[in-house]
């Protein structure tokens, strides 16, 4: 199909389904009243039952627990996936060398970024932490804080540190912490079986609303997801940076 | 009102930068956008005129809030863009290697 063709023939059809869509619009709830039971009774029920702060982490964490299980293993199968493609094509010490090529070059960044990258990397990592442990209280929670502590490694590479990024994150355990993340999370969801009635029950006490262990198993859940998240997201940024070492080498 | 057509808008618009998108990262980035606007329509439909945020940290018990099971919702729909976004690109470094080049025409053809 020539480019022409596609274009007159996409215009037609992205006209027909915007019209569709605007009419539509026409039968969704009024702007500014949700409709449905939900909006009032999932923050009656995290307060009064789960004595869970943030509604939102709650019902992620706990209503629509078994939903966050598959989410969380998609996260998962994609940071396999994506490794897995990456990889492909690549001879053993490759990486190696070509990390230890970059370190000799020196590093290509202004030394204000690099100073700023360094000072912002422990910060970082605080906060990220902070956000995951506090899920049930503030806004925040596993996924959130998970990336926050990946970014800081990001942080790193930004720095013009790739030799040193190399050298934070052996791959094997980023992997093995990936999976022990995703498995703590199934772990937690089928103790809802053994010491419960069903999948994702919340079998631990619920604590006192506003304390740290609050919500029974809300905030396990969310530190599974967070160390989960940032070893998943570590494994796909670090394999993209890879990437672009290997570029920089067969460059040279 | 203003909130749903923005949705219609970004769907659309991300759909034509697919159709038109004469490179695969432009591709991958106009998914996105697409994306972006299953986020705008699920706040939107939670929006409460006047609700606070369903974070009950420093505000009385009955305060109303703002539909907190959408939200959930929209945390899930950013975490799976990510990783198909992440997903895609791993394929067009791919496509590159093998192919040398990214523009997706180029690509129409099946080659063993």
């Amino acid at each position: 199909m020539s480019a022409r063709t596609r274009l007159v023939l996409g215009l037609g059809s992205l006209a027909a389904l915007g019209a569709l869509l605007v009419w539509a619009v026409g039968g969704l709830p009024d702007f500014g009243h949700p409709r449905g039971p939900y909006a009032d009774l999932a923050p009656r029920i995290m307060l009064d039952e789960r004595h869970v702060a943030n509604a939102v982490t709650g019902v992620t964490f706990d209503l629509r627990g078994f939903d966050t299980l598959g989410e969380e293993l998609i996260l998962f199968v994609a940071a396999l996936g994506a490794a897995v493609l990456l990889r492909a094509q690549r001879t053993e010490g490759e990486i190696e060398a070509a990390a230890a090529d970059e370190e000799r070059r020196g590093p290509g960044t202004a030394d204000a970024l690099r100073a700023l990258g360094a000072v912002l990397v422990g910060p970082m990592l605080l906060l990220g932490i902070y956000v995951v442990v506090h899920g049930a209280l503030t806004p925040g929670g596993g996924f959130q804080g998970g990336v926050l502590l990946a970014g800081a490694l990001l942080l790193v590479y930004a720095a013009g540190q790739v030799a040193a990024v190399e050298r934070v994150r052996p791959v094997s355990l980023v992997e093995v912490t990936d999976a022990v993340g995703a498995a703590a999370y199934t772990l937690v969801a089928v103790a809802g079986l053994v010491f419960g009635v069903a999948v994702m029950d919340n079998v631990l006490p619920f604590g006192t609303t506003g304390s740290l262990l609050s919500g029974g198993t809300v905030p396990v859940l969310s530190v599974a997801v967070g160390v989960e998240v940032t070893a998943g997201v570590t494994l796909i940024l670090s394999e993209f940076v890879d990437q672009m070492l290997l570029r920089s080498r067969r460059e040279d | 009102m203003l909130a749903y057509l923005v949705a219609v808008w970004l769907l659309l618009v991300g759909l034509y930068g697919v159709i038109t998108s004469r490179h695969l990262v432009h591709l991958v980035l106009c998914l996105g956008v697409m994306q972006a606007s299953t986020y705008v329509l699920l706040l939107a439909i939670g929006w409460r005129a006047g609700g606070a945020a369903p974070i009950f940290a420093d505000i009385p018990p009955n305060t109303p809030v703002v539909d907190p099971v959408v939200q959930a919702l929209t945390l899930t729909d950013v975490v799976v863009e990510a990783t198909v976004v992440a997903v895609l690109l791993a394929l067009t470094v791919q496509a590159h290697k093998r192919f040398g080049t990214c523009d997706p025409d180029a690509l129409g053809a099946l080659r063993g």
